[in-house]
């Protein structure tokens, strides 16, 4: 087999940062070859170059043995290299068929349109309602729109970024049925992730890469998944610690109850009936893919969104749907949203600064108004040590800290608020598996001390490690708790695809 | 392949150094600007530089006019900087200035006609200056927080709406009955005007309440939540509302004050130099003081330079006017050249310019 793509020596530095380092390795021909690392290892700096988004400082790349050295994704896409991202870019308010033309480099008529769309459909198995609008399409139809859009082009190589992160188990079996008959139709796809499992199941080649340098590239059969994580990692992780106090005897002390809300907003998610009860010490996870009414819902409990039935939240018996975040902080409730960068953080003020972002009831950030700066400073100094936060000090912006620092930092300040009660959306969202350990680790050592936790989550094998019960959201609709202990990745799969 | 063009790449982190720096380079190029300017239109450029900006403060009397000028601009700019910071853009200052004046002059003009004297009329004047401009601030941000209407529109429009009225009252109601039919007031008694400062010179009270109010300003910027509040909201308003800061509060609270500065900075105006109300009571100071508030960087003390820098090209207008007979208006090109340029400038806050030498790409 030959190779059809070969990377020598190339490097891409970013201010501050290596991304690309030497970088070396081979692509066999009809093959699917993964890259492997975690996040910011350098694997989409690699995939832009390919694509042509991102010129190398350094290097050359050779595509059929032929130099390789395109400028733009349009030169790319002539040279029989398409790309499916990991964020979808399709136009929401349009149809697939709208969509798939506006893709197109040349004029094509519909009606051809649809008869080039509908033999891919079929030879690949990539089955689309041609009329609809983008809008009403699950994530996983939204990405066979984008893999049609490619395949319009008959492209020779497939880059494919991250493409499971947002697709629920049932729907990745799909997607692996499609990427076998690509590989039987003389396609090589270039598969790129940080999931071990994956790699084993699909690929036939892996490249390890970690800081920005290549570590190995090796054959997926002759490795398993503990050989390939000790490799991305560089270091072995030690086990998380799970040592769980009974919490199904314990007291009831948030809820949710009959929460409805229609926003008349194509846009955003009406949440229908939503019930749950988080009882003390309990982590209660609710699962689901992105986009079905979590950031919704998350908005509610934090009271950035402030509801009129104030019933429908209930703590300690006392109905908070009113209230809003600075309520109910002082009720002790502490909130981490998703977003670390301008929402539960800002980038561009000092971690002293923001500290006082979340203020609670007791501490002595401020005396009628005016800010008591050594006592902000000394909580600052306490979260950076008692977090592991690697930062060059109290002064320094947080956006200067990597995502996994950030996020120490962040939680760690709600933490050490001794919350009895913690709301958090996607805890490990874009972190290094160290920082991700670490924080797992933190959140059940806060359920041990007795606080309710509620994580909202994406990531399935996340809520399984640390949750008690989950239950699954979808479109709106919350399915009732499972007890994690006996759940099934089968019967979890169906909830988040809406099978209740 | 080499490339020796100049290449603007990201810091990667604002340079707190360049946003210090970048004034000053903005004012050197608007030198270097306004030099070439002159020497096209036959003037040796020393000598209109100088004119411009060296003989209007050569002298006491020229000093004390620069404090007169810089007092209405640091005291709208100060209030304007509470807006900005916010992200609210109030660029309706001029207005809130002239109902200021309205609202302030218009008590003292009764206090004058029924000959009402004491040491407690010119506060009240003063009082009623804030509460006029912070009056006339109050509707764009209802508007805004009720209706989600652009502040830059309507606070703009209320501009000239505060005119209208100044107008109609100075033609109207509240014209001088002895005054040979001019469209202007009665002058104010001596208790409702602004004291003055030092005999002979034109710098008055007013001077006092803008230092002030620009300290008053400092502390809450760098030592209050307020401050806080302002910074977070204007940064991230998701992050505001994390924080649970009502965002509303703020847009009301920030028109407030900007407003009455500009209020009083109005009453400054009629019951100061002017000593009774007409027409033409500000030389566009509201709209200058958006240029002077960016100048100073939002920063109270920054605003203090930067006002008298702007004032400083009023009177070299004044002067080129007379000695070099060229249309005053020239002040307010050195003005938008100085907003341009820096602008301009404010680009080194997050990039740099490299020249790199260097092999970029081979192949």
């Amino acid at each position: 087999m030959n190779n059809i793509i070969e990377i020598k020596k190339l490097s891409k530095s970013f201010p501050g940062t290596l991304a690309n380092d030497n970088i070396s390795f081979n692509i066999k021909n009809n093959s699917v070859h993964a890259i492997l690392g975690e996040n910011g290892a350098g694997k989409s700096t690699l995939v832009k170059i390919l694509y042509g988004i991102l010129e190398p400082d350094n290097g050359t790349i050779l595509l059929n043995n032929k130099n390789f050295a395109v400028k733009s994704p349009s030169e790319s896409r002539n040279l029989g290299i398409g790309m499916v991202f990991q964020h979808f870019s399709l136009f929401d308010s349009l149809t697939v068929a709208e969509n798939l033309v506006l893709g197109l480099d040349e004029n094509i008529s519909f009606s051809k349109l649809k008869e080039q769309v509908e033999s891919i459909s079929l030879k690949y198995e990539l089955p689309l309602d041609y009329d609809a609008p983008i809008t009403n399409l699950s994530a996983g139809e939204k990405q066979r729109v984008e893999i049609v859009r490619i395949l319009l082009q008959n492209p020779k190589v497939l880059i494919m970024d991250e493409p499971t992160s947002v697709l629920t188990p049932q729907e990745v079996d799909k997607l692996f049925v499609t990427l076998r008959k690509l590989i039987n139709d003389d396609k090589t796809i270039l598969y790129i992730t940080h999931k071990l499992e994956e790699v084993k199941k699909i690929c036939d080649e892996v490249t390890i890469m970690r800081n920005g340098k290549i570590i190995e590239t090796c054959n997926a059969k002759n490795e398993d998944v503990k050989s390939l994580a000790s490799k991305m990692l560089g270091k072995k992780l030690p086990e998380i610690e799970k040592s769980k106090i009974n919490s199904d005897n314990k007291k009831t002390v948030f809820e949710v109850n009959n929460l409805d809300l229609k926003y008349n907003d194509p846009f955003l998610v009406d949440l229908n009936n939503i019930s749950f009860k988080v009882r003390e010490g309990e982590i209660f996870g609710i699962a689901g893919i992105a986009g079905n009414g979590q950031s919704e819902i998350m908005n509610i409990l934090t009271g950035e969104e402030i509801i009129k039935k104030k019933s429908a939240i209930k703590c300690f018996g006392t109905d908070i749907g009113n209230l809003g975040p600075k309520k109910r902080r002082e009720m002790s409730i502490a909130f981490v949203p998703e977003d670390r960068l301008g929402h539960s953080a800002i980038p561009q003020l000092s971690l002293l600064d923001n500290v006082l972002l979340s203020q609670f009831k007791g501490n002595q950030f401020s005396k009628f108004g005016v800010i008591n700066k050594n006592e902000i400073k000394e909580k600052t100094i306490e979260i950076i040590k008692n977090f592991n936060v690697v930062t060059t000090g109290y002064n320094s912006f947080a956006g200067s800290l990597s995502g996994g620092n950030l996020q120490k930092f962040v939680i760690g300040r709600e933490i050490l608020s001794n919350p009895k009660i913690l709301i958090i959306s996607h805890p490990t969202w874009g972190i290094d598996a160290g920082a991700e350990l670490f924080i797992r680790q933190s959140l059940i050592n806060l359920a041990k001390k007795g606080t309710a936790i509620i994580v909202i989550s994406q990531d399935i094998d996340e809520l399984l490690e640390i949750t008690d019960r989950i239950s699954v959201i979808y479109k709106g609709n919350l399915s009732d708790p499972l007890d994690t202990k006996n759940i099934s990745l089968e019967k979890l799969g169906l909830l988040m695809g809406g099978k209740f | 392949m080499k490339s020796y063009l100049p290449k603007i790449i990201s810091r990667g982190h604002p340079s707190t150094i360049m946003s210090y720096w970048a004034p000053v380079i903005a004012i050197f190029l608007t030198l270097l600007t306004g030099s070439i300017i002159f020497s096209f239109m036959g003037f040796n450029p020393l000598f209109a530089l100088h004119t411009f900006f060296i003989s209007p403060i050569s002298t006491s009397y020229g000093i004390s006019e620069l404090f007169l000028k810089a007092t209405p601009l640091a005291l709208i700019g100060v209030g304007l900087a509470f807006c900005f910071k916010n992200n609210i853009y109030n660029i309706g200052a001029e207005g809130q200035l002239t109902m200021g004046a309205i609202f302030g002059g218009g008590i003292g003009i009764l206090f004058s006609s029924l000959d009402v004297n004491g040491f407690w009329v010119l506060p009240i004047v003063i009082l009623f200056g804030a509460i006029g401009g912070a009056f006339w601030a109050l509707i764009p941000a209802i508007l805004k927080i009720k209706f989600n209407t652009n502040e830059i529109l309507t606070s703009l429009m209320l501009v000239y709406i505060a005119a209208l009225i100044l107008d109609y009252l100075v033609v109207g109601p509240w014209r001088d009955p002895q005054g040979y039919s001019f469209p202007k007031t009665r002058p104010f008694n001596e208790s409702s005007r602004m004291p003055l400062l030092f005999e002979g010179l034109r710098i008055h009270f007013g001077l006092i309440l803008t230092i002030i109010s620009i300290l008053v300003s400092w502390f809450i910027f760098s030592k209050t939540i307020l401050g806080y509040q302002l910074k977070v909201s204007g940064l991230s308003p998701k992050a505001s509302k994390f924080a649970g800061f009502s965002q509303n509060s703020l847009v009301v609270l920030t028109f407030i004050i900007c407003g009455s500065f500009a209020g009083i900075a109005g009453v400054g105006e009629v019951t100061g130099p002017i000593g009774l109300i007409y027409r033409d009571i500000s030389p566009n100071y509201g709209f200058t003081a958006i240029i002077v508030a960016f100048l100073g960087r939002l920063h109270p003390i920054g605003i203090i330079f930067s006002s008298l820098i702007i004032a400083l090209t009023y009177l070299g207008a004044e002067d080129a006017q007379l000695f070099m007979q060229v249309p005053q208006a020239v002040g307010f090109v050195f003005q938008g050249l100085v907003l341009f340029y820096l602008l301009g400038a404010d680009l080194l806050i997050n990039y740099k310019i490299t020249f790199n030498k260097k092999e970029i790409y081979e192949f």
